[in-house]
């Protein structure tokens, strides 16, 4: 008999309420923060920042949720733990004034106690009772749980009693962090996640490269989708930001107007107008093609129309810009000096990728620049894998163009790769591309400059040669006569040598000329020659005729006379 | 009995709410001590539940919890302090086998 199976309604009774943990980027990837009045667990090994992101939980919500937490420590004192957040912008002593926040550090001594028979963890549970009774707390971390096994052999009663524990947070509708290191295989020493398991997020740390990124992932989330991906995350002083690569929707307005490349020959490339804005332009080329140049020239136009631009440079000195960009006729320092130009050369490989790319948010967020510079974005590549810094690129650009910031990117590519390749491959979220090149000549480089693509607009297809004078770039047409495309002295050689050309042709002609009007002159006085021939052949001709008609008439007229003379009667 | 003759015991033990447990300790060590120390312990039971604020300093988390404060040094015992013999050791109140 087949079973027929009670169809289930998919409908989902109420979604899981959740409460936002205010840290930034978190509450993204959990669509919404941690699951309401339930236990979280934290799991990571030691400095990975779990402490750190449970009171910034607890203190986000103290202070901007109005959800007064508590925290017990099992690891740090009250005053080190003050101390510690104090670093970090939170002013813990302030909110446990104004009972916003409670700290109980709980001491547990290792082996000093003698265990006679059975026992619960009654005096725990009093203890946080009064800690959440004080302060009316909503939030709950226990940092960390495990220290317990450590201070208490019967494994089993403590067990029993941490279900205990879990159960009775649940009944109080607190919604918990617990924080745990991992163990062998397993993602707690003791695997309390057993009984933790609404919501699991494991926090890493690790250096690749000498360079160390911490990264944070949900494992798993009872009741709820979330981002599966490992997340980097990074500790500043602002606490916690997680940087989900899709953070940013790309639904964002872009912009119809135009703005200076400030070059003129480009603009006109361009439409006649230049980038749009807010567009993210790339610049590529081999090392000397002239891109920082390019990228000058855009600062400069922005700080002339007075909007400001935020210049970050990893392979040189802002000094070092400013020289540079004098020598081709661009006053940066000018700008500088008004404030409408900011430099921030850091490199990457400093501070880590994903700091650097906090550290861009910020100065971003507090400059609020129109146009962002990036030159080279090339030098992130030296810090981590390409995929790195392919997903860095990308959410900065995501940022950058949700913000209507124009932004220019420079990139190096090197020999033995196609031009079109350049080291990191973000060609396709980029609006518009400059290919920069050198052209190898009769012993010259020279450079070239084209438009690979440009989104939304009508462009030239023609390549251009790049001069860089002491009056900044220029642009000029590249000879493009009889199959060739020569730049430089080349070029100019050509040009003489098609003038040269175009002179002996023009005599070629008038000769040519003359010798058809010698021709014409010649034949002319044959044709005249001929001519007086067949008239004087005809006075000849009429002549003789004359004559014959003259004996015609003579030889008639004797027949006449013959006959008479004979009688004839033929008549 | 040679050593502590003289002193007083000071014991402070602690419950959590009158249940089962919490009794049954509270009856293992009377009578204990009544057996060892007749006369001359002072034992304070004190129930959590009734005064919390005082356990953060004394850093109570498990119940039921016997701290000997006199003489020192402290010693701690937890349990309901049915393992007479493991009390009596730690507090000391034995001598030592006379071989």
């Amino acid at each position: 008999m087949p079973k027929v199976k009670a169809k289930r309604t998919l409908t989902k009774q109420s979604r899981i309420k959740k409460v936002l943990t205010g840290i930034q980027g978190l509450d993204e990837i959990t669509e919404g923060g941690l699951p309401q009045g339930r236990p979280t667990l934290v799991c990571g090994s030691a400095g990975c920042g779990k402490t750190l992101l449970s009171m910034e939980f607890l203190v986000n919500g103290a202070r901007d949720y109005d959800e007064p937490g508590v925290f017990i420590a099992f690891e740090e004192k009250e005053e080190e733990l003050a101390e510690n957040m104090e670093s970090l912008g939170f002013n813990l002593k302030e909110l446990e004034k104004k009972k916003k926040l409670a700290i109980d550090y709980i001491l547990i001594e290792r082996g000093e106690v003698e265990e006679t028979g059975e026992y619960d963890l009654g005096g725990l549970f009093i203890r946080i009772e009064y800690a959440v009774r004080q302060v009316g707390a909503r939030r709950i971390v226990i940092d960390s749980i495990e220290t317990l096994f450590s201070g208490l052999q019967n494994e089993n009663i403590l067990r029993a009693e941490l279900r205990r524990l879990f159960r009775w947070l649940k009944d109080k509708g607190l919604t918990a962090m617990i924080t745990a290191e991992p163990g062998q295989g397993t993602l707690t020493r003791h695997g309390i996640e057993e009984y933790v398991a609404d919501c699991v997020i494991l926090l890493d740390h690790r250096v690749t490269e000498q360079t160390s990124t911490r990264r944070m992932r949900i494992i798993k989330y009872r009741g709820s989708v979330h981002g599966a991906n490992e997340y980097p995350f990074i500790i500043s002083e602002e606490g916690i930001s997680v940087l989900p690569l899709t953070s940013i929707g790309r639904a964002y307005k872009v912009s119809r107007q135009h703005i200076s490349t400030g070059v003129p020959r480009l603009d006109a490339m361009m439409d006649g107008k230049g980038y749009f804005r807010g567009s993210s332009i790339l610049v590529t080329g081999t090392a000397g093609t002239g891109k920082s140049s390019i990228a000058m020239h855009m600062a400069d136009a922005t700080c002339r129309r007075g909007e400001n631009c935020l210049y970050l440079a990893s392979d040189a000195s802002p000094d070092q810009i400013v020289r540079d960009a004098k020598s081709i006729g661009i006053n940066l320092a000018k700008w500088a000096r008004q404030g409408l130009l900011r430099f921030q050369s850091t490199r990457p490989t400093f501070s880590g990728m994903e700091a650097h790319l906090v550290y861009i948010h910020k100065t971003v967020n507090e400059f609020d620049p129109k146009v962002l510079v990036f030159d080279p974005i090339s030098s992130m590549a030296s810090t981590s894998s390409t995929l790195e810094v392919h997903s860095m690129l990308l959410r900065l650009i995501d940022f950058l163009k949700s913000r209507g910031i124009t932004n220019l990117c420079t990139n190096l590519t090197t020999g033995g790769k196609f031009l079109e390749q350049p080291e990191v491959d973000i060609s396709s979220v980029m609006d518009t591309w400059l290919l920069l090149r050198d052209v190898e000549y009769s012993g010259e480089r020279t450079r070239m400059l084209s438009i690979l693509k440009s989104r939304g607009m009508d462009h030239s297809n023609q390549m251009r040669e790049f001069l860089i004078t002491s009056k900044g770039v220029d642009l000029i047409d590249a000879y493009l006569g009889s199959g060739l495309v020569l730049t430089g002295a080349a070029r100019t050689v050509q040009e003489m040598k098609e003038r040269e050309e175009a002179l002996l042709r023009a005599q070629e002609t008038k000769r040519l000329e003359r010798e058809i009007e010698r021709n014409r002159k010649s034949t002319e006085a044959k044709i005249n020659a001929l001519r007086i021939e067949l008239e004087s052949r005809e006075e000849e001709v009429k002549t003789l005729i004359q004559h014959q008609i003259t004996n015609e008439k003579i030889l008639t007229n004797d027949r006449e006379i013959m006959g008479g003379m004979r009688k004839a009667d033929s008549r | 009995m040679s050593l502590t003759k003289n002193e007083n015991y000071v014991l402070e033990l602690y419950v959590t709410g009158m249940t089962a447990r919490s009794t049954r300790a509270i009856l293992n060590i009377t009578k204990l001590l009544n057996e060892h120390l007749p006369g001359r312990y002072e034992l304070e039971v004190i129930d959590l539940f009734q005064q919390p604020s005082l356990e953060k300093s004394e850093q109570i988390i498990v119940t039921p919890t016997l701290i000997k404060k006199l003489p020192l040094p402290i010693r701690k015992f937890v349990g309901d302090m049915s393992d007479a013999e493991q009390i009596i050791v730690g507090l000391d109140l034995k001598p030592k086998a006379p071989e």
